[in-house]
């Protein structure tokens, strides 16, 4: 895959003998069939040769097109001849008829204040700015006058702009330039303002700004450029040879871009993602799996990559777009992770719309557009089976369904890249954003109000969470058990058959912690384990994440310690540390929890604590039982008067 | 590659990218004795051949070609010191 490809578009097979079957016949059809072909993951001259196969089959817009035709003039300082038939088919891709004219080479100054101009005469209904970056800074001179020249040339810019609003009252799109020059200092090279490379990227961050007060539309081709490459935009030997900025082969995704916002423009969004559950929002299939047995969350690559993806999902329904979920599964399996799931991001409430049943999922779709009372061209479906993606671009060709990579940990880089959601403006996020500032408002007074370490822990509202080893996170444990080296009194690694064995062992003690804050989930962050010895249980393994160390979770990590103890009829705990290269942080652990010395052999220190007369030790952490979280599982929240 | 074989690939770029099937390159066709073959599908051109053949042209190479038989010879020159 070439770093522009339309990649989240399908391929079609016999694509270049459809469009050659493709002969004057019933418009409706034909204009199906060619949105169809421009739907498709097609490159540079499949975008060419549909761009001439439509004009010689429709001399001008057909009539009834949903969406009115749009007039978009090109202005430019290079050649752009090339990214024309892109931007049509673009426009095809959605429905939309696209007329494009551009003037002629460095006229559009001129003819932009020309009344009587060719440009003019088009009548634009949106004008895009398409400068190239050794046009906009030309005139550029070494000396500290750099600033102010950026500042006059971006004035200039904006007063095009204003006159293209006066003249035609239409929607302006601008390209941020291609990030093209060659650095002369590195990556110190805002220290040198007059550099090219350095102005053109100073350029970017103004004309943002002024953009937003113009309401002018971007294309954003420095962000392009940074997640693509350069190379994959520009290159220098055509821009020499033919003054082509835009390489060819990422004209098709040029043209997209610039489509998304003519249709933007025109209304034309989605507003709902429609997600699939196995395998699309975890990792299995829950039915088949069960709780312990889908991937998600800590514990596995995979399911790290899925509770990314949730996390894109979540955040783009913080931003306004409605979530609905259409899954193939018993209702109350699917709904089983939502409830009981630690590491599932969205929550049932994030879903506006909630369908898992076994009808096909094209009249689910419909069921949920109906619900929700929006249209179905406004829905993107997200599903890792093929087949199902291809019923329902069958079935519904009007819903957006991305072509999803086999990679979990691409997937929500394949919706951003399809554009779906791409806004021009925050309409639908003012809500969102006001949590989120009441959210940093509350970090803030948090940090100010901080002024001793017990008021900072007693705000953090710390909950552990704890159970016995299970087999739904053992992967974790196992992953803890044999990375962890800083705080790990005695460093033993175990295999994942070991502790299994533990796991399945009623007379071992074992202990795994989850640590919560009002910030979120730290994950299983510390995990005990001992054995009975006599009328004792010896502390095997105890180790914790260095993320949560100075939390005060030590303390209440004994408290749970010595309860489970006494639940096996133990009257005391022995602890040992055993020193290695890296552990020195918790040579004095068992000396600070007061635990009494019993001796030292080969420098392996021993330790041991009566349990006869318990008390717990205080702190800022409530302890919960995770297997069973009921109310009365909860500990009595422990602090010092 | 073997020269009847750059001219095979040459002929079928040619005709992709013009789409005329009856397109049949010889080493004196220029420019103009094919129709379509402008600047601008001049460089669609270039950058086909870059991507099915595998090599990379100097924008002064782009502008010294006269005719096919240069432009062959040019692509069987990059494909012969790509070893």
């Amino acid at each position: 895959m070439h770093r522009t490809e339309l990649h989240w578009l399908p391929r079609r097979p016999a694509w270049s003998e459809s469009l050659a079957r493709l002969s004057p016949g019933a418009a409706a059809e034909i204009w199906a069939a060619l949105v169809a072909l421009a739907d498709s993951r097609i490159g540079t001259l499949e975008t060419m040769r549909l761009d001439r196969r439509r004009a010689r089959l429709f001399a001008a817009a057909p009539a009834d097109l949903a969406t009115k035709p749009v007039r978009l003039a090109v202005l430019a300082s290079s050649t752009v001849d090339h990214l024309l038939p892109a931007i049509r088919v673009a426009g095809l891709r959605r429905a939309i008829w696209i007329e494009t004219y551009t003037p002629g080479y460095g006229q559009y100054a001129r003819d932009l204040i020309d009344p009587a101009s060719a440009l003019h005469r088009f009548q634009p209904g949106a004008v895009l700015f398409a400068l190239d970056s050794h046009h906009l800074m030309q005139g550029l001179e070494p000396g500290p006058g750099a600033a102010e020249w950026l500042a006059q040339r971006l004035a200039a810019l904006a007063g095009q702009w204003a006159t293209v609003r006066r003249s035609f009252g239409c929607q302006v799109i601008q390209q941020v330039p291609l990030p093209v020059f060659t650095p002369l200092l590195g990556g110190n090279e805002h220290r040198l303002p007059w550099s090219r490379a350095a102005a053109l990227r100073r350029f970017g961050t103004m004309l943002r700004d002024r953009a937003d007060e113009a309401g002018v539309d971007l294309i954003a081709l420095d962000d392009r450029a940074a997640s693509d490459g350069l190379a994959a935009w520009h290159d220098p030997a055509l821009w020499h040879h033919a003054k082509q900025e835009i390489h060819p082969a990422a004209a098709p995704l040029y043209g997209d871009l610039v489509g998304r916002l003519l249709a933007a423009a025109l209304g034309r969004t989605f507003k709902c993602l429609v997600l699939d559950l196995d395998n699309t929002l975890w990792g299995g299939v829950i039915g088949d799996d069960g709780i312990a047995g889908i991937k998600l969350g800590q514990g596995s690559a995979a399911g790290e990559a899925f509770a990314a993806f949730q996390r894109h999902a979540r955040d783009l329904g913080r931003r306004g777009i409605i979530l609905a979920v259409c899954s193939k599964n018993d209702e109350a399996n699917a709904l089983e992770p939502f409830a009981q799931h630690p590491d599932m991001v969205l929550r049932r409430d994030d879903i506006a719309c909630f369908v898992a049943n076994w009808s096909d999922k094209a009249t689910n779709l419909r069921h949920i557009a109906r619900r929700l009372n929006i249209g179905l061209d406004s829905l993107v479906f997200v599903d890792d089976n093929p087949a199902e993606r291809a019923i329902v671009r069958q079935e519904l060709p009007m819903v957006a369904v991305p072509e999803l990579p086999d990679d979990p940990a691409l997937y929500a880089a394949c919706l951003a890249d399809a554009g779906y959601f791409d806004a021009r403006d925050i309409t639908g996020e003012d809500l969102s954003r006001t949590a989120q500032y009441q959210t940093n408002l509350r970090r803030e007074a948090l940090a100010e109000c901080e002024t001793d370490l017990d008021s900072y822990l007693r705000g953090l509202r710390m909950r552990a969470v704890w159970s016995r080893f299970d087999r739904k996170d053992r992967t974790r444990i196992v992953q803890l058990i044999n990375k962890t080296n800083q705080f790990n009194l005695t460093t033993r690694r175990l295999t994942d058959d070991e502790v299994a064995a533990l796991t399945d062992d009623p007379k071992m003690l074992t202990l795994q912690i989850r640590l919560l804050d009002q910030f979120g989930d730290n994950g299983i962050v510390a995990i005990v384990a001992g054995a009975p010895d006599t009328d004792a249980i010896r502390l095997d393994l105890w180790l914790m994440s260095c993320r949560v160390l100075g939390r005060g979770l030590e303390a209440e990590t004994l408290n749970l310690v010595a309860a489970a103890a006494t639940r096996l009829g133990a009257r005391r705990l022995v602890g040992r540390y055993v020193p290695t290269a890296k552990n020195g942080l918790v040579r004095e652990h068992y000396e600070r929890l007061g635990f009494a010395f019993l001796g030292e052999h080969d420098g392996i220190t021993e330790w041991t604590l009566p349990l006869d007369e318990w008390t717990d030790r205080p702190g800022f952490i409530a302890s919960v039982e995770a297997a069973q979280s009921r109310p009365e599982a909860v500990r009595p929240h422990m602090q010092p008067a | 590659m073997t020269e009847p074989e750059i001219y095979d690939l040459l002929n079928q770029i040619f005709r992709e990218v013009l789409e005329d099937d009856t397109i049949v390159l010889t080493p004196a066709t220029t420019a103009e004795d094919v129709e379509g073959w402008d600047s601008m599908n001049h460089i669609f051109i270039v950058v086909e051949l870059e991507k099915r053949f595998g090599v990379k042209f100097q924008a002064a190479e782009m502008e010294e070609l006269k005719n096919v038989g240069e432009l062959a010879a040019l692509v069987g020159r990059k494909l012969a010191s790509k070893g």
